[in-house]
């Protein structure tokens, strides 16, 4: 690789390494491009068992204790087992490798123009690192016991020894699987902070990086830098289940706080390593769908960066109602609320990205306002989870649940989707069909917030997290209709995803022909050939000459002004 | 609209040190969450010096001069490199793998003593801290011999960055040790 680092490679080199046979072009390849799409399938397969798991889990709550068509019935171990996997999946096996490993490994060596990450064995590595984790996880839910049912946060007690969940070796194997997973994304985020930082183009300076590139790699640092903590506590975990340390046993001398204090430590930045992935994808679709330059980028490079920071000092608002020392809940409130301003930042920014702009309305456009509407209403319900005297009242009920599903899911679907319809074309050469798209989009959104919303409201009516049968608590029978509402929503949420899938294998198999810029973009990937060949550009590096959001120019002859063409011809 | 060409490539800084950099941040909050972990437990309630009397400072200490060494031949082996001093390199590459296996040698002795005393991971707070602590260091220890035996038997591999980069992954193992020390066998 050192002579396609250097840049200056012959043509006959290009043509080499693309004859490869078929093992190494599709299993064992070292190519970025290749290695986004094996995190692709397997973050999609992913989503395919998460998505079960939350279908199953709603017919639970809808109809309690009836049978699930196809599964049978679900008592309370199962429905824990149920909770416990769907967010350990749709976090871990789902978020992170589609928007990190899919779409970093994708987007960051061709939109720095160069020819593949700073590391390629070890981006192999992540990715099969990744693949066991996924087998681990998956084999976990058939040993004796089943997998894991200590929820996605596995908080001790319960998750400190086998016999308060029933279940030994599914938490064993979860703690393997979450550990096997952090060295995957420790060796893709090692791979892209390097990558973005040694590899640029010629002419392509830190401030002339696109932005998805400055949100991916926020989010390696944020990741590299938080996990450390959680790997330690699992490590401890581990002891405490299969040695006999005393870490979170308090009769001995620990405590279950540490966990928790260890968990969300890492577990908010998490949080913004999700997000700010698909924020970046959002920030890319939003110039090139409204022909303007993109609001502030500076400043949004700056309100990233000042969020990442403060994302590990507000870890213990998650904690307010957890025992911890109640003169901590002041500090966190402020530096949560805190918080909310570089993100308000960036919010504004988009849509003052869209003001007076000629927008046009194709499906990454959609999918990206869908973004923009459904974060907004997450952010808002945020700040009441986000100060401890309202938080107090609401925390662990399913408002919380809808907090983070307004968050989360419309950072991961609808921010990924906005990406996936975004960059399609040039990953496999293909135009996705855009009525289906548009259909994808409008009964997602329509169902999305059938399924999410009616759940503010049950939680403040006080529904609380993780029970199995809401019909067993009186209060709650005269609002089981919501539950009814919701499940609903849920299923024909999936029924939707048919037709994502529909529009996918249609144009793999029989799509237009995607041409090397279909949006009239300006960013470096759109210069390569749709798809990029091994090693991406010709014999020579692309030499960028300015930014990447120039639109609309009174001086240029296109509204649009690629960040590789010499300016002396756009004009 | 500002159109020029500047080379954005940072000199004298290869893609190699900026992993290892990044990789090593990463070590250094998770001993950081242990050693943060148990600093708050200690601080948070007594009990602790009954526990901690048990190990031996006397052994601890050899082990502390043991790594020091080592750390000082490492960067020899280094120096070696860069004068392209392929017998020195070798020596000194053996002297710090030497090193390593002596402490691990150490510790094991230690190990063995304790827990024939009862002093078990299950015994108390304090000794799930020691050997959860003192483990995963040795683990670290365990992976910079394999990482110096693989320069030391393969010259193919032996350039003068690679020893630079394991030499810089020992060094951090080093200094986890020096946070260690006092904090387990002198407080």
């Amino acid at each position: 690789m050192n002579q396609a680092r250097a840049g200056t490679i012959t043509a006959e080199a290009v043509e080499h390494h693309a004859a490869r046979g078929f093992w190494r072009t599709y299993v064992f390849s070292t190519d970025h491009k290749m290695i986004a799409k094996q995190y692709l399938t397997l973050g999609l397969a992913w989503t395919f068992v998460g998505g079960l798991l939350a279908a199953v889990m709603r017919w639970q709550l809808a109809w309690p204790d009836t049978a699930v068509p196809g599964w049978g019935e679900i008592g309370p171990e199962v429905y824990n087992m149920l909770v416990t996997m769907h967010g350990t999946i749709m976090v871990f096996f789902v978020a992170m490798p589609i928007l990190l490993g899919a779409f970093g490994n994708f987007l960051i060596p061709l939109m720095i123009g160069t020819r593949d990450m700073a590391f390629p064995r070890l981006n192999m590595l992540s990715v099969w690192t990744f693949a066991l984790a996924s087998l681990v996880l998956f084999v976990s839910f058939f040993v004796p016991g089943g997998a894991a049912s200590a929820g996605w946060t596995g908080y001790p007690p319960l998750s400190a020894r086998p016999a308060y969940t029933g279940v030994n070796w599914g938490l064993n194997l979860w703690i393997l699987a979450q550990a096997l997973e952090f060295a995957a994304f420790l060796m893709g985020g090692v791979n892209y902070l390097t990558t973005a930082i040694i590899l640029r183009a010629p002419g392509m300076t830190f401030l002339r990086v696109p932005m998805v590139v400055w949100q991916q790699i926020t989010a390696a640092a944020l990741f590299l830098l938080s996990v450390g903590p959680l790997i330690a506590g699992a490590v401890m975990l581990l002891l405490d289940r299969t040695i006999g340390t005393s870490f979170y046993a308090p009769e001995v001398g620990g405590d279950p706080l540490l966990w928790q204090h260890l968990f969300w430590f890492f577990g908010h930045p998490e949080v913004y390593v999700v997000l700010l992935p698909a924020l970046g994808a959002v920030l890319e679709v939003l110039p090139v769908f409204s022909r303007k330059p993109l609001f502030g980028y500076r400043w949004i490079v700056g309100a990233t960066i000042v969020a990442g920071g403060l994302s590990f000092i507000v870890w213990a608002h998650h904690m307010f109602i957890s025992g911890m020392d109640p003169r901590l809940a002041m500090p966190f409130s402020i530096t949560t609320i805190l918080i909310s301003v570089p993100f308000a930042y960036i919010v504004f920014a988009m849509i003052a990205t869209l003001w007076r702009g000629s927008i046009r309305f194709a499906t990454p456009m959609l999918f990206a306002l869908g973004f923009l509407a459904m974060f907004i209403m997450g952010g808002l319900t945020g700040i009441f989870n986000g100060s401890a005297p309202s938080d107090i009242y609401v925390s662990r009920t399913y408002f919380v649940v809808a907090h983070f599903h307004y968050t989360l899911f419309s950072a991961v679907f609808f921010g990924g989707f906005a990406g996936f319809y975004f960059w399609f074309p040039k990953m496999f050469g293909r135009i996705l069909s855009e009525p289906l798209g548009k259909l994808h989009f409008w009964l997602t959104l329509v169902f999305f917030n059938v399924t999410f919303f009616p759940l503010h409201h049950i939680g403040l009516a006080g529904m609380v997290r993780r029970i199995a049968n809401p019909l067993q608590y009186e209060a709650l029978v005269p609002y089981q209709w919501i539950n009814v509402v919701s499940t609903v929503g849920t299923f024909c949420m999936v029924a939707t995803q048919l037709v994502f899938a529909l529009n996918v294998v249609w144009s793999l198999v029989a799509g237009r022909r995607a041409p090397t810029n279909p949006w009239e973009a300006n960013t470096l990937e759109w210069a390569a050939p749709s798809p990029p060949p091994h090693l991406n550009w010709g014999p020579a590096l692309p030499t960028v000459y300015c930014g990447p959001y120039e639109y609309s120019l009174p001086e240029a002859r296109e509204d649009y002004l690629p960040q590789n063409l010499d300016p002396a011809r756009a004009r | 609209m500002s159109t020029s060409v500047e080379a954005p490539a940072i000199p004298g800084m290869p893609a190699g040190k900026v992993g290892v950099w990044w990789f090593l941040a990463s070590e250094i909050m998770m001993f950081g969450g242990l050693i943060a972990s148990y600093m708050v437990f200690r601080l948070g309630s007594s009990g602790w010096h009954e526990a901690s009397a048990h190990v031996s400072v006397a052994l601890g200490a050899v082990n502390t001069l043991i790594l020091l060494t080592s750390s000082l031949t490492v960067v020899q082996a280094f120096a070696a490199a860069e004068r392209e001093n392929a017998p020195a390199l070798r020596l000194f590459l053996g002297l710090t793998i030497l090193g390593g296996l002596g402490f691990l040698g150490i510790k094991a002795i230690e190990y063995t003593t304790e827990i024939r005393a009862g002093f078990t991971p299950g015994a108390g707070i304090f000794w799930s801290f020691y050997y959860t602590m003192t483990g995963l260091h040795a683990l670290h220890v365990l992976a910079g011999i394999v990482l110096n035996a693989i320069l030391f038997l393969a010259a193919r591999v032996r350039t003068p960055r690679r020893v630079e980069l394991a030499g810089l992954y020992w060094h951090f193992v080093d200094v986890v040790w020096i946070f260690l020390f006092p904090l387990l066998y002198l407080s």
